[in-house]
């Protein structure tokens, strides 16, 4: 059962906002939704562990680790595509909406 | 000279370069003639970039001096939610407005060094969520088979690009089945690889572990050629595969294998009545090209698209929350930092976006989460059991891509469950993590018009060439 309250505290927590109509839709909308998904708790059993699961997936997870730096490139090739420090720095500036030179800007969070 | 695009190939195209029977620039001219008569009803572009011209040009030179590859001079469209440095990016949102991309994502980068045309970016659901592409910010595409008709989801643009021959190939993302079901109603072919066979460099991320860039294509040499090209380890994508693993899934060659599994069990309702004829026809054709058939169990198979609906939303709730107004993208301002956040995020995604990013963050609450995200993780462990044990016995599963044919704009919209539903065949290659394609099986006749129709084979991790090779059997 989701209530309205369920979906108030949803939606702050999502930073979304909605009007009251909205919450109610949303609300059968998402108790519709759960409704069909929680026939999964029908199945039985214990979530595998990282370490079983790694056993058993051999290559597909692996630990992978790169030299801490932004410039790189070993011999084993780590870092052949790293960048110089502020190579995309101003491409990603850009794209801020409101920026005061190297920084981006936003409202002061402590008032 | 008119071109027939209808019946170009990646492969009939570049012979054409060579021998000198048109130029890239000319092809590039074709398509942009084909996008300047269709697109206004099929709303399949969303850009076409202004140097298309300058591109093909670029590719001829390269030609022209013998350094060309297969795919130089090769015109495709990008999904919208993919990087091209330089160029716009919005993953058909309205809360990317302007974004203009920093860097170029990886499959980019390769198609750059092969010296491919790229025509536009491609509309879609949007970032990704929706099966019938009528969650794009920008209007649905329309099915260029029938235009009252979807062109599927999310990776409509991609789709329907290729199908109204706006085109070569395409590039789509497929999280749940996002490249393939599109491409079952346009009557294309659509590839989803192995996970981890493509990098997700530089794809706008809805859910990370079940996301991979994929292929849309006329025919299955097309979408494998493509495939090849952007395939590959990738040391900015952890979850790529090592290389050496993958060199032997780009060249293996089938060994015979000749046996494909049919999970009957799992078909027995909610399927269109000609989708299930169309179907049996498509399991008597391989029976009559050698294939033996088995029936097949997979015990687990009917939770697939309900862990789906558990895995996606948390993943994308989570991958969403980047989307601030801080960083990029259209600023809603309000009183404060905290009303900046809801003005931006409340007016900047659209309703089932929002809707996803609510039920993740249920699912994700302390709660719940035992109840919904562990225990679909376990379920998804099952689901993965089953197809390892199914494919100790076939070499591939076949089943239709799609319950039903394309339906008609509006006539899902107003219920997600529904919608949903139509993902039943899809998403478990992704929750499993297997190749998978689907591959035109005929059409089906709806009010006077033909709407095509898909089956969709997967094969074992990594068996992605075999299963090319399975495909091409049933369309030569």
């Amino acid at each position: 059962m989701v209530e309205i309250k369920d979906i108030e505290r949803l939606a702050a927590l999502s930073r979304i906002s909605l009007t009251e109509p909205e919450k109610a839709q949303m609300r059968n909308e998402i108790e519709a939704i759960l409704g069909y998904v929680a026939q999964i708790q029908k199945v039985s059993g214990t979530p595998k562990t990282a370490e079983e699961r790694s056993r058993e997936k051999k290559d597909e997870v692996r630990n992978v680790l790169r030299q801490d730096g932004v410039v790189g490139g070993g011999a084993d090739q780590v870092g052949a595509r790293m960048h110089t420090p502020g190579e995309y720095s101003e491409a990603l500036l850009a794209n801020a909406p409101k920026r005061e030179g190297r920084f981006v800007k936003v409202k002061k969070i402590l008032s | 000279m008119k071109i027939d695009l209808a019946h170009l190939t990646i492969r009939t195209a570049h012979e054409a370069f060579v021998k000198g029977d048109f130029s890239a620039v000319q092809l590039a001219r074709a398509y942009l003639d084909q996008i300047a008569e269709k697109n206004t009803r099929i709303n399949a572009y969303l850009e076409v970039f202004g140097d298309v011209l300058e591109q093909a040009k670029v590719a001829d030179e390269r030609l022209k001096a013998g350094k060309g590859s297969l795919l130089t001079g090769i015109p495709i469209a990008v999904k919208d939610n993919i990087l091209i440095k330089g160029r716009k990016a919005g993953a058909a949102s309205k809360i990317l407005e302007g974004y203009v991309s920093p860097y170029d994502a990886t499959a980019i980068a390769r198609l750059k060094k092969e010296g491919v045309v790229f025509i536009g970016r491609v509309n879609m659901d949007e970032f990704a969520m929706g099966g019938s592409n009528e969650n794009s910010a920008y209007g649905p595409v329309r099915n260029p088979h029938d235009e009252s008709r979807v062109s599927g989801g999310s990776s409509g643009g991609s789709a329907a690009a290729v199908a109204m021959f706006g085109a070569l190939a395409a590039l789509g993302s497929d999280t749940g089945g996002s490249v393939r079901q599109p491409a079952s109603f346009c009557g294309v072919v659509g590839f989803k690889p192995t996970y981890g066979a493509v990098s997700r460099y530089g794809l706008m991320a809805m859910g990370s572990s079940l996301d991979q860039i994929g292929t849309i294509a006329k025919n299955a040499d097309d979408a494998q050629i493509l495939f090849d090209a952007i395939a590959g380890h990738d040391e900015y994508d952890s979850t790529t595969l090592p290389e050496g693993v993958f060199a032997g899934v780009r060249s293996s060659l089938r060994s015979a294998p000749k046996r494909i599994g049919v999970p009957c069990h799992f078909m027995k309702q909610g399927i269109d009545p000609e989708v299930a004829a169309n179907f049996e026809q498509a399991i008597a054709r391989y029976e009559k090209l050698g294939y033996e058939i088995v029936d097949i169990e997979l015990p687990n198979i009917q939770y697939s698209l309900a862990v789906y609906y558990v895995i996606m939303p948390a993943e994308a709730s989570s991958n969403l929350s980047r989307f601030d107004g801080v960083k990029y993208g259209a600023l809603k301002e309000g009183d404060d930092l905290l009303a900046d956040y809801l003005r931006t995020r409340t007016e900047g995604f659209g309703k089932e976006v929002r809707r996803r990013i609510m039920i993740g963050n249920y699912i994700l609450s302390s709660g719940y989460y035992d109840a919904y995200y562990a225990k679909a993780n376990l379920v998804r462990d099952l689901i993965r059991v089953d197809f390892d044990k199914a494919f100790q016995k076939v070499d591939f599963i076949l089943t239709p891509t799609s319950p039903i044919p394309a339906f008609k704009i509006g006539e899902k919209s107003a219920d997600p469950l529904q919608m949903y539903l139509a993902d039943i065949f899809t998403v478990t290659a992704n929750l499993v993590g297997v190749p998978a394609i689907s591959i035109p099986s005929g059409v089906v006749e709806k009010e006077g018009k033909k709407l095509p129709l898909g089956i969709q084979l997967m094969a074992p991790h990594k068996a992605d060439a075999t299963l090319f090779h399975c495909a091409k059997d049933f369309l030569a």
